[in-house]
């Protein structure tokens, strides 16, 4: 029977030769992930349901990165670390990247990459929607709620619907002024934010597999946008190569059969594709920047899961060189990692810390800071009446913070472009 | 579970997603502590935009003053439900507020597991439009076993959506309580 990477893959973790859409499976978890906010819940849960005999199924397959709510004063935010840390020490919990330490990484799905957690062919859950990132990897995974992260906790099991798949093929070349950003922020134009609910969304074509997998995160993480359950990229030899510097662990590489069944197939030409942004409040508003230009803004922002990866800032660098912002910048680095390659990286000798400094970016420490607003003194947060364009994922009403704001969602380089204007800018005027 | 569901309608519009129902900044606080968890009811809805907040008018808030439970527990709502963030917290919050059920014409998927492997809500689908039929404050009537839903107050009848193959989940309780009864759990 002729099935889809995504299909193969689940086959696999239900032990089954062939799985069909609709049908619910048990799936053998590969890799739980949780952190700050669900990760003390999801805790609580499984001690309420275990009781004195609560046991992890596997220690070595259960990965907590403190991540959303790590530099703030806000007591019960600070508890819920505090819940991390005893629980990692009560239970021997090797894959805990504790705040404050120097194993502090930042954002979970971009440490899940760096960290080698993600591997081609395996099942990943974690309790956070963006968990989808990691199909950048020719993987399942998706995210869940802490009642079922706890049962994954006690058993390695979970149900599941096996989707249907959606399939988007990018060909051609993508040109200079466009970043994959573009590319997912038209495909949520054209199936909305319910377009992929209880589907998979499979990425495909010359463009795709031209992009780094900085880049193929930034697809795979905003399937969630469309509602999908995962989005997922095949694995290749820039998939194998990242991976093999990171850990040794095993891994199996799948690919869709040719005659595998999809719900629709969509196409686009990616050399004829324009910069794009979401308009406020959903990430679904679709437009181009041009007919948007010269929307006056208030703020912009690089940074989370979605836009604060190396790629990123090396986009919104080659703009922001030897330029000045017009309104206030926010530089968040996703990982430490990225902060620390900051340092490393250059434009014609100079870094890129050194760049966003010189241009006036306010350069921040590694967390999902302000992507989804979080406690009132979280850096950069959305304040009444502001106008913002980022890189981030959502812009649903008081996303970022306040409900009387609105957000932009853009590429880093029409972000990058935008802030030395002060106004929504094309990049191609700075490129 | 309840085979009666009887209380006052909260009408919302579509893509009300988990950042609307429970707003980032108070997922801070204890799930579990008896007296903090009311925080979640107390913010359950808050950053719904004031317009969209009691329709067909908008301005009526879902909870008032310093309560944390709401006069009105079946929410009704357009499609695509819950969508955004996976926070558990947002089924958790409703459910502090006092809310029984959530008419919908669609649910995103995370919501709606967790609604039912969590035990909190009944997640009841239909593909009509309610959220145009039926006004804030309307009192409502839900019949599970007959997937039926009377508007007291204007007399009409609307048959929902069955709940499905998840249905044996919800009649547990819980995924815990599921996976007990089925033997998979001891």
């Amino acid at each position: 029977m002729a099935m889809t990477i995504t299909e193969k893959i689940l086959a696999k973790a239900a032990g089954k030769k062939n799985v069909e859409p609709g049908v619910n499976v048990w799936l053998d978890v590969d890799v739980l992930m949780t952190h700050d906010v669900c990760g003390p819940p999801t805790i609580d849960i499984w001690k309420r349901e275990f009781g004195g005999q609560a046991k992890i199924w596997d220690k070595d397959k259960l990965v907590i990165f403190p991540d959303h709510y790590i530099f703030t004063k806000n007591p019960q935010a600070n508890r819920n670390v505090e819940i991390l840390r005893e629980f990692a020490n009560e239970f021997g919990i090797q894959n805990y990247y504790d705040v404050g330490t120097d194993r502090y990484k930042g954002v979970c799905h971009i440490a899940l990459a760096e960290e080698g957690y993600d591997l081609p062919g395996t099942v990943l859950f974690g309790t956070d929607s963006h968990t989808c990132t990691s199909g950048a990897f020719g993987m399942f995974s998706t995210g869940v709620g802490n009642t079922d992260a706890a049962f994954i906790l006690g058993t390695g099991k979970i149900w599941e619907k096996i989707p249907e798949s959606l399939k988007f093929t990018f060909d051609g070349e993508l040109p200079p002024y466009l970043t994959a950003k573009d590319l997912i922020l038209k495909v949520l134009g054209e199936i909305t934010t319910d377009g992929g609910t209880y589907r998979a969304l499979e990425f495909d074509g010359d463009a795709v597999f031209s992009l780094s997998m900085d880049e193929r995160m930034t697809l795979t993480n905003m399937a969630i946008e469309a509602g999908a359950m995962n989005g997922i990229i095949a694995a290749d030899a820039v998939t194998e190569a990242y991976v093999k510097q990171r850990t040794k662990k095993p891994y199996e590489i799948f690919h869709s059969d040719q005659d595998a069944n999809y719900k629709a197939k969509y196409r686009f030409d990616a050399s004829k594709m324009e910069p794009s942004v979401a308009k406020p409040h959903s990430p679904d508003n679709y437009d181009i920047v041009r007919n948007v230009k010269g929307t006056k803004l208030t703020k912009s922002y690089i940074g989370s899961c979605t836009g604060g990866k190396l790629s990123d800032f090396v986009a919104a660098a080659k703009i922001l060189f030897g330029n000045k912002i017009a309104v206030p910048t926010f530089i968040v680095p996703a990982s430490t990692l990225i902060a620390q390659q900051f340092e490393e990286e250059t434009i014609s000798g100079v870094s890129l810390k050194q760049i966003f400094e010189n241009a006036g970016c306010v350069v921040a420490q590694s967390s999902c800071a302000a992507c989804l607003g979080g406690p009132m003194d979280t850096i950069g947060r959305a304040v009444d009446g502001e106008t913002i364009i980022s890189t981030t994922n959502r812009n649903f009403p008081g996303r970022m913070g306040s409900k009387k704001s609105a957000v932009y969602l853009a590429s880093p380089l029409t972000v990058a472009a935008s802030a030395l204007t002060g106004v929504i800018t094309d990049p191609r005027d700075f490129l | 579970m309840e085979k009666i569901v009887k209380g006052y309608a909260f009408v919302l519009g579509n893509n009300v997603d988990t950042d609307q129902i429970i707003p980032a900044e108070h997922l801070v606080y204890s799930l579990s502590d008896p007296e903090e968890k009311k925080k979640y009811g107390h913010f359950a809805l808050s950053s719904v935009p004031i317009s969209q907040s009691g329709l067909p008018n908008g301005g009526i808030p879902f909870i008032t003053g310093e309560n944390y439970t709401s006069e009105f527990n079946i929410l009704i709502s357009g499609a695509n439900f819950g969508c955004g963030s996976s926070r558990e917290h947002a089924p958790f919050a409703l459910q502090v507020a006092g809310v029984k059920a959530i008419i919908a014409e669609s649910y995103a998927r995370i919501f709606y597991r967790n609604c039912v492997d969590g035990g909190f809500l009944l997640p009841y689908e239909t593909p009509i439009k309610l959220n145009e039929k039926i006004k804030t404050g309307d009192e409502l009537e839900l019949n599970v076993e007959m997937n039926s839903l009377k508007n007291i107050s204007t007399g009409e009848i609307f048959s929902l959506r069955s709940l499905g193959d998840i249905l044996p989940i919800i009649e547990a309780g819980d995924i815990f309580k599921y996976a007990r009864q089925s033997g998979m759990l001891a």
